[in-house]
């Protein structure tokens, strides 16, 4: 394989870097919790169903307890308290805490007590978390997988069961991976809808019932063409570990989730995405599913040569919260992009010493390769050449996954025919160019050389400045994506709450105990 | 016909005069054959197509076939009754936009944002942050305007409150997402908004965005509307020309 020359202790330095980085804010993390989390962990004990207007129950017995000032103590302890005062299931201790005048937050058994009352649901939902991975994972032996990169393709009517036959689609004509992309809005809701939808725009809302349909029709793909069609969705928003445990649950194979993509691109409150990531993670790790980072997005606000190096640095931090949080390397699907301004001179260059700098610092990781989009235009014509250059450096630095690029990227959301011939492109170059990155070495000294040497160093400096002013300080000044962001700013920073002394969460001791 | 105005009809052209050649591609949901082929040509034909010539038909799905069709365009348009207002045809030059400005006695005021769930800024940014897009500064770099930008993810009754607080000449809306026309309703609800808190006739009110033109902007209520690859420079312009005008 072609290699750039890479200064181990540098890489070695960014790392220690970012394990401070991560540490500082992991402190905090262990600290606290949110309503996402509780809502999670009340999901995972089996709480469910929504009212008339669509409510979940989740929501509705976690914000009773945020009222009552009682998040603190997590929703364990009020459910197991419920259990032991005489609840016949979780699902009737949930329907009383969230709307019985006979709901008691004050003071009450201990932890322990309640921990010992709800202990058989513990092993339920863990179990539930296991046997959907076992599924999953005999799915996948018992079918062939496609070779990286995996061709990755975006499907988002706005209605699910249009989604269904796209994905269908796109297997049939050679997609390894589909991914239905969420609604506009969707990331600022604070509760995950219910039932299967119809009505999104730019994408579907995720519910737990889109997940089934895409899942069936990823199965029946599979079927049918003998290769294994893989199912992501985005874990993200102010529903990212909900989200991460329906998926768990329903059998996805992929999951976008960031540690920083909410704060950044959808203005969410920092504590509040650095808390909801990390449980959100521990659930991913147990459940083997892949993560796609989202550094690309920093280049579709800042400049992709100036700042090339905060993609570098961020998934070094990207990294360092998904080691905190249980993940192997197999599982971490670091992101990043070819969105350098096309009809810059030698642009293919810098893109190539790019995408060949992060394969070789993170070797063991399915680094998540992402197409142009912000310098597309409605040229479709231009827009299918700059997908195959986006094409030709992928399979010459050996990306894991490909996210194709789509010709209408400046239109609409894909369309059937757009898909098609995406990948059939795909298909072409990456058969017609197999094994380039075996036969090419790069110059010494040369443009590709030098600017992954340039890059590192660049990253170094960056992550070393983190490391000092901290993680908090350092995207209030919009170290990121060029976005500054507040500590206390931003959506959702109102569900956040310390933890109480005693606060309880058996699930995530099982989680925190597994990776150890 | 009263008026003798000129008629001047345009076709596409491929490769001589008047052969109106255009190509087409699209998906049906039926299977590659004889009788596909002959479906996909019937579809040109509808189309307006002569001689229409199946060049590409590849199943797309287990269910669709991919086309691409070429053919002779019957159509034409007469371009004389064409009336498009060409917003960016003669800009004022920066030293221009300058010197008119100091006629208004103080600063242009603008605030801008991308509204509702919509959360692109880029474009918004491009037109008026400093820094501007692909070498071309933004509003800000010009000294004659006072310039705000609101972000991304604004509800209507933020920006027209900020607009209102600041004393704005003008409002910049961006809507980036068009699936199924959801910017339509979004920016005409803003117009009817400021309508409501009776100032609507005290602002100029422009829309931008890929999807959005200059008669798209009119009919949902605005003064302009600014489309893909517009420049900071020419809403400098309009704003200009707008304002100076007026006092
Ligand atoms: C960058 C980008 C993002 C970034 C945005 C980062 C940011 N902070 O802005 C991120 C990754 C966050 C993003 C998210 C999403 N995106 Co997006 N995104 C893009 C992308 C690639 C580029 C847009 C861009 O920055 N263009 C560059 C700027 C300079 O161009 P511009 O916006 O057209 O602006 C110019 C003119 O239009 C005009 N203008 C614009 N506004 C205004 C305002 C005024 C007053 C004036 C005078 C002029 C003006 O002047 C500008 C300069 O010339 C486009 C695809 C594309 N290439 O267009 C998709 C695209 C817009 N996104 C799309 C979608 C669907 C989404 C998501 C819904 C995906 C999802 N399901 O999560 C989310 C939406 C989140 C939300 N709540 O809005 C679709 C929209 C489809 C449609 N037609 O509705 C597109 C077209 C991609 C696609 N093919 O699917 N996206």
């Amino acid at each position: 394989m072609t290699t750039v020359p890479v200064e181990q202790e540098k890489v070695e330095a960014c790392r220690a870097f970012a394990a401070d980085i991560a540490d500082d804010v992991q402190r905090f993390i262990d600290r606290h919790t949110t309503v996402g989390v509780e809502r999670t962990v009340a999901r995972a004990y089996g709480v469910v169903g929504a009212d008339a207007e669509g409510t979940p129950l989740a929501n509705a017995l976690v914000d009773r307890i945020h009222k009552a000032g009682q998040v603190g103590r997590g929703v364990a302890y009020h459910l197991g308290r419920a259990l032991c005062e005489g609840a016949a299931s979780v699902q009737e201790a949930a329907e009383m805490l969230a709307f019985s005048e006979a709901a008691d937050f004050g003071p009450g058994p201990s932890a322990a007590e309640a921990r010992g009352a709800i202990e058989a649901a513990t092993r339920e939902a863990i179990a539930r978390i296991d046997s959907a991975r076992d599924e999953r994972e005999a799915n996948k032996a018992a079918h062939r997988v496609g070779t990286a990169p995996l061709k990755y393709v975006i499907v988002a009517t706005g209605n699910i069961y249009d989604d269904a036959v796209q994905a269908k689609a796109a297997g049939f004509a050679g997609a390894d991976i589909v991914a239905v992309i969420r609604a506009t809005a969707q990331s600022l809701l604070d509760y995950v809808p219910e039932g299967p939808t119809t009505e999104g725009y730019g994408g579907t809302y995720a519910t737990q019932e889109n997940f089934r349909i895409i899942r069936r029709a990823a199965d029946e793909a599979t079927r049918d063409t003998g290769t294994y069609l893989a199912q992501t969705n985005y874990s993200s928003g102010l529903c990212m570990s909900e989200i991460a445990w329906m998926a768990a649950v329903e059998r996805l194979d992929m999951l976008l989730n960031d540690a920083m993509y909410g704060i950044l691109f959808r203005d969410i409150n920092m504590q509040r995405t650095f808390i909801d990531q990390y449980f959100s993670r521990r659930i991913i790790a147990r459940s083997g599913i892949v993560i796609n980072t989202g550094e690309d997005n920093y280049l579709t606000t800042a400049d992709a040569v100036e700042k090339a190096h905060t993609v570098l640095a961020s998934q070094f931090i990207n990294e360092a919260f998904a080691r905190r949080a249980g993940l192997r390397e197999e599982l971490m699907g670091l992101g990043h992009a070819f969105e350098i301004n096309p009809w810059l001179e030698d642009s293919l260059l810098f893109e190539l010493a790019q995408a060949q700098l992060v394969r070789q610092i993170f070797d063991r990781h399915p680094i998540k390769w992402m197409p142009p989009t912000k310098f597309k235009t409605g040229d479709i014509f231009h827009s299918h050449v700059h997908d195959a250059m986006f094409n030709l450096v992928g399979i010459t630095t050996g990306q894991s996954i490909a996210l194709l690029g789509m010709f209408s990227e400046a239109v609409h959301t894909p369309l059937l025919m757009d898909r098609y011939l995406s990948l059939k492109s795909a298909r072409y170059i990456f058969t017609a160019a197999r094994h380039l990155g075996d036969e090419i070495q790069w110059k010494p000294g040369g443009i590709v050389e030098s600017r992954a040497r340039e890059v590192l160093d660049k990253a170094h400096a960056l992550l070393r400045e983190v490391e000092r002013e901290t993680l908090w300080d350092a995207i209030g000044r919009g170290a990121f994506g060029d976005v500054k962001r507040t500590r206390t700013g931003g959506k959702g920073y109102s569900g956040v709450v310390a933890r109480h002394p005693e606060y309880l969460n058996p699930i995530l001791e099982v989680l925190e105990r597994s990776s150890s | 016909m009263g008026s003798m105005t000129q008629r001047n009809i345009l076709r596409a052209y491929g490769d001589r005069e008047g052969d109106g050649m255009v190509q087409m591609s699209f998906t049906l949901r039926i299977l590659p054959g004889d009788r596909a082929r002959e479906v996909a040509k019937r579809f040109a034909e509808a189309h307006g197509l002569r001689e229409p010539l199946v060049t590409a038909m590849e199943q797309a799905s287990r269910e669709h076939t991919y086309f691409v069709v070429y053919g002779h365009s019957q159509h034409g348009v007469d371009t004389s009754d064409i009336e498009v207002e060409e917003l960016a045809a003669q800009p004022l030059t920066r030293d221009q936009i300058e010197e008119q400005a100091k006629k208004l006695g103080r600063k242009i005021v603008v605030v801008g944002a991308c509204t509702g769930s919509d959360a692109h800024t880029v474009g918004i940014d491009a037109i008026l942050n400093y820094k501007g897009f692909a070498g071309e500064k933004g509003l800000e770099s010009f000294k004659c305007i006072d310039a705000h930008n609101l972000g991304a993810q604004v509800e209507n009754a933020e920006l027209c409150e900020k607009a209102k607080a600041l004393g704005a000449d003008a409002l910049l809306v961006s809507q980036v997402i068009t699936q199924r026309n959801c910017h339509k309703e979004n920016a005409a609800a803003l117009v009817e908004l400021a309508t409501r808190q009776g100032f609507r006739d005290k602002v100029i009110l422009l829309l931008g965005g890929p999807r959005i033109d200059h008669n798209l902007a009119v009919e949902l209520g605005f003064d302009a509307g600014f489309g893909p690859g517009t420049k900071p420079i020419t809403v400098a312009s309009f704003l200009v020309e707008r304002l100076v005008g007026r006092v």
